[in-house]
């Protein structure tokens, strides 16, 4: 524990030094949002079907992009060297790497969403709240599954598409999921969200204790 | 070793013919359905081939994370690529199928959703295999997707439930077998067309696990044969 709250406080304490990741990946989701919402050119009134559509897709953009970025900052100088070698618990380093990389994409979910229902023109202030907690729990999924493969893909010479490659098709039932509770949560706040967040949380706790399991399987060499 | 491949393959092959046979001639037409409706026989059995290949990518991806046995990963890889391969008998069969009973190539069924995924995840690990690099370097990783795909399949299930839920279909999801079998020659077509696609399936698996070892091995030699050249020259 003390040593996963070491690792995440060295994270963002470099992330905050030059605030490259957060930035790009806001940024990233900035155009992503506008690309979608104009892709589409939908009527006014029906602007708001898309919303969920437009957010995950954006989530799952940038979350892809944005995950790699925690190992490729310990490849250079052989700092995961050190981490193997230093006197911690393996999963200590995946739950490190999960908390900061579902950080970076909550904020850029901060500024994605509220754009989102700019562009599309949804009022989201009412349902912020199941909103948040639709968007956390999908996140943590999400980077649950991407932190461990991108492990796996960030010492890859193909890996800008090895990850997608591995890591959409082990989502899809996760993304139905969010972009069903997304849409509930939108239309009758959170009780009609009922089905799809007891799926999420259960995606959660599957794909969190297997990633826990397994990544100190293939950290080890 | 060779030996018991072969009897494997002779069997699955003949079984397959057999179930065929059984399936087109000797089995009724099923009540309310087309002529189409026969290509269960072959749909089906290429479903259950499908999910054995898949459990044996895990059970083998387990037991090289375990043990790390070479032989354990030579079959995940091996058992793979025939999931593969079944999974696309599957998705094109059933599609055929779907055409002419639903008149639609495709349609956001929980069950088409689930092999698709599924299909997608095993086409994900092949894929590694073949473009992740040196084979001893990528098969962990390979291994930690191999239990990931089990794990994903009541995962999928769960969530294309939800998918159904909120969009109800109005076409019926289809029998796999059960009531829907009530003539012997059904039977005797679909669990026999099961068999033998199991066994074909074994016996590929086994064929393509020795193409492996063979295409390590060589690999092995010719890293000796390049080293030792180089001491030479």
């Amino acid at each position: 524990m003390r040593a996963t709250l070491a690792i995440v406080r060295k994270d963002l304490r470099i992330e905050w030094r030059t605030r490259e990741t957060a930035t790009t990946l806001a940024v990233l989701g900035v155009l992503l949002v506008t690309v979608l919402a104009f892709a589409h050119d939908p009527d006014p009134e029906a602007a708001p079907l898309f919303v969920p559509a437009v957010l995950w897709s954006a989530m799952v953009f940038t979350g892809l992009l944005g995950v790699e970025r925690g190992f490729l900052l310990e490849r250079e100088q052989d700092c995961l060297a050190g981490l193997r070698g230093a006197p911690i618990d393996p999963t200590a380093l995946y739950a490190a790497k999960l908390v900061v990389n579902v950080l970076l994409l909550g904020a850029t979910h901060a500024v994605v969403v509220p754009l989102t229902g700019l562009f599309l023109h949804v009022d989201l202030f009412p349902v912020l709240a199941p909103l948040a907690l639709v968007l956390l729990l999908g996140t943590v999924g999400f980077a649950a599954v991407a932190t461990l493969f991108a492990f796996v893909t960030v010492r890859l010479r193909s890996r800008q598409v090895m990850l997608p490659l591995l890591v959409l098709p082990l989502l899809i039932p996760l993304l139905i999921a969010a972009v069903k509770a997304t849409e509930a949560v939108l239309g009758a706040g959170l009780a009609g969200a009922r089905d799809a967040l007891g799926v999420l949380v259960s995606f959660d706790v599957i794909f969190v204790t297997a990633g826990a399991l397994l990544f100190p399987a293939i950290v080890r060499d | 070793m060779r030996t018991m491949e072969l009897w494997l393959g002779a069997l699955g092959c003949a079984g397959l013919v057999a179930a065929l046979y059984a399936a087109l001639l000797l089995a009724p037409a099923a009540v309310g359905e087309s002529v189409a409706q026969r290509i269960l026989y072959l749909h089906a059995p290429s479903a259950f081939a499908a999910y054995g290949c898949i459990f044996v990518v895990a059970i083998a991806s387990a037991l090289y994370l375990w043990k790390r046995s070479a032989a354990a990963d030579r079959v995940a890889v091996a058992a793979a690529e025939v999931g593969v391969l079944m999974c696309t008998l599957v998705l094109v069969t059933g599609s055929i199928w779907g055409r002419a009973r639903w008149g639609a190539w495709w349609t956001p069924d929980p069950r088409l959703t689930l092999t698709l995924i599924l299909w997608a995840i095993y086409l994900s690990y092949v894929l590694l295999r073949a473009f992740g690099g040196d084979d001893d370097e990528i098969a962990p990783y390979a291994a930690v997707l191999g239990i990931f795909g089990v794990l994903a399949i009541p995962a999928i299930r769960v969530s294309a439930r939800l998918m159904k839920g909120m969009h109800p279909s109005v076409l019926a999801p289809r029998e796999g077998g059960g009531s829907g079998l009530a003539d012997p020659y059904m039977k005797l077509a679909f669990w026999g067309g099961a068999v033998a696609m199991l066994l074909v399936a074994a016996c590929l698996v086994l064929l393509r696990t020795r193409l492996e070892r063979a295409e390590r091995e060589t690999m092995a030699l010719r890293r000796v044969a390049d080293a030792a050249e180089g001491v030479a020259g």
